[in-house]
């Protein structure tokens, strides 16, 4: 009996680590595959330079009109998912903490948001810029970016709130603080480190989405300087060069896969760095 | 030394206010019935709580305690399923049937619970936070009510030069002084301290239970214990509960010595 126990114990060890480092693996896989293809065509005109006559057949110019169109949209995005995902999830976890039915039928319908496919955001978005007479613009693509992850924004922060203990809500109340004091001086202090990771959570989902942006945002080789021009991204990017039967212009799509993970890295570490450092105050 | 008539009438009137004032009870509590669904958590509770005076409720857990102390501070209005009936004075305001915005009912009272919540602010925040809610904007005045009440509460030698440090840095014991000096500093005529002691060592238990032997010189305790040793030491007047219901209460003399209901006996000799 002891052995098999014993046999079991080891047996179950053994899994769940293999599952652990083969995905870990598979993650440092994918990212080995885009260096190794994509770093020979990485320089600083891929950085700095936008696309000149004949890039797409392997001339001269880079993507910045997409990082620049990317980076316009997941910030301007996040921005409005900020603004409204951060009133909401509070007002969940405060004014409605009386209400439980209520705070789980909102986040039922929340979390259905969240799964809906981002091609379905796109053709809203498509449906809406028709039905305001606009055009394919930044304008267009933000907005249609900040539906698609404002529901991820609203969970994401809600779900750390909701693990608040009710008596440092009750500590606060006891104080003398109304419920909008409450929400903003306590319980959104302390779920700051949460709302970093919305932040983080939504800005990556934002930069990264190619389908709600395919319709909304259009796609042009000038970096756009007003909020009704296109804007080119690097997901669409990525996408138009994977396409090419010219290796070399293959190649650049892996290139500004390399652009697309860097910026993702970089404020995934500012995230944390924010995150950790304004996260001494708060109640273990 | 002679006095004049009017003098000697007028320190006799001046007795007569002090006195009054010391008896009349700050809070009346008169037919407060809870419940909860299916449930009836307090049933017609009456009580009186003397001024300047530790109260203790005692009771076996359960028995309704903590709700009774949420029913005095309004903190019942955060749950749905708890309805309230019957009416709480304190001073002469019936605060369950009252016009006065909730914060400031709220403010007469400073809370202790069962672990100390610090809120997600240096320690020196804590202490303001209160100030800052009731619009004192004088640096001067904050710093001054910082000190005093940090001081009131034996903890100001050891924060002293870390004011600014998180208040989650300091031991659990100094947290649970650090949300007293933060009660104390909204200048509250009540303290209402639920099992304050429950999760901390013997040590810091010993003293906060010395400073509310101190503190009840200005204000009035409410202590809810289980420890039945506890309530022996510090409680002036005694408050028994049971399923929901008042069965006894008085001084400590009456009700340690003199215990007239089985539960309660029952109670104190299993309690020790």
């Amino acid at each position: 009996m002891r052995r098999i126990k014993i046999l079991e114990e080891k047996f179950f060890v053994i899994l769940s680590a293999f599952m652990t480092y083969s995905l870990i693996a598979v993650l440092g896989f994918i990212i080995l595959v885009i260096f190794v293809k994509g770093y020979s065509a990485l320089d600083w005109d891929m950085v700095l330079k936008t696309p000149k006559g004949g890039y797409y057949y392997g001339g001269e110019g880079g993507v910045l009109n997409a990082i620049v169109g990317s980076v316009y949209i997941a910030f301007g995005a996040t921005l409005i998912a900020i603004f409204i995902g951060m009133p909401a999830a509070l007002y969940i976890n405060v004014q409605l903490v009386r209400y439980k039915r209520t705070q789980n039928t909102i986040r039922y319908f929340l979390d259905a948001l969240w799964g809906i496919p981002s091609i379905v955001y796109g053709a809203f978005g498509f449906a809406l810029m028709l039905f305001f007479g606009m055009n394919a613009s930044l304008l267009a693509g933000i907005i249609t970016v900040a539906l698609l992850i404002s529901p991820i924004m609203v969970r994401t922060f809600d779900e750390v709130l909701s693990t608040i203990p009710k008596g440092l809500h009750e500590a606060s109340l006891a104080l003398g603080s109304t419920r909008t004091e409450t929400a903003f001086k306590v319980m959104f202090k302390q779920g700051f480190p949460g709302f970093i990771t919305a932040v983080l959570l939504s800005f990556g989902r934002g930069i990264g989405d190619a389908a709600s942006v395919l319709f909304t945002a259009g796609y042009t080789d000038r970096v756009p300087t007003n909020l009704d021009e296109p804007a080119a991204t690097l997901p669409l990017a990525i996408f138009f060069q994977l396409g090419s039967p010219i290796p070399e212009v293959r190649d650049r799509a892996f290139a500004s896969s390399i652009i697309l993970t860097v910026i993702i890295l970089i404020i995934s570490l500012t995230a944390r760095y924010l995150s950790k450092r304004y996260s001494k105050t708060n109640l273990k | 030394m002679f006095l004049t008539e009017t003098e000697t009438v007028s320190r006799q009137s001046d007795k007569l206010t002090v006195k009054n004032e010391v008896q009349l009870p700050i809070l009346r509590v008169q037919h407060l019935n809870v419940f909860a669904a299916q449930n009836h958590i307090l049933k017609d509770v009456n009580l009186e709580i003397p001024r300047n005076k530790v109260t203790v409720l005692l009771g076996p857990s359960g028995c309704g305690k903590t709700t009774l102390l949420k029913c005095i501070n309004k903190l019942t209005d955060l749950y749905r399923e708890l309805r309230v009936s019957g009416r709480i004075f304190i001073e002469s305001e019936d605060i369950l049937h009252t016009s006065t915005n909730i914060p400031s009912i709220r403010q007469k009272m400073g809370l202790l619970s069962q672990r100390p919540f610090p809120l997600p602010v240096s320690i020196y925040k804590n202490v303001s936070y209160g100030l800052k809610l009731k619009g004192i904007r004088d640096k001067k005045l904050i710093d001054f009510s910082v000190e005093k009440h940090l001081r009131e509460v034996g903890l100001w030698e050891e924060v002293k030069h870390r004011l600014n440090a998180p208040a989650t840095s300091l031991s659990i014991g100094q947290q649970q002084r650090l949300c007293l000096a933060r009660g104390l500093a909204v200048k509250p005529s009540i303290i209402l301290a639920d099992e304050p002691t429950s999760a901390l060592d013997p040590i810091s238990s010993k003293i906060i239970e010395n400073l509310f032997r101190d503190l009840k010189k200005h204000y009035t305790i409410i202590l809810v214990t289980h420890v039945l040793r506890q309530a022996i030491r510090l409680a002036d007047h005694v408050i028994f509960m049971y399923d929901g219901e008042i069965i006894e209460q008085g001084s400590p003399e009456e009700l340690f010595g003199n215990p007239q209901t089985d539960k309660l006996r029952a109670y104190l000799v299993d309690g020790n």
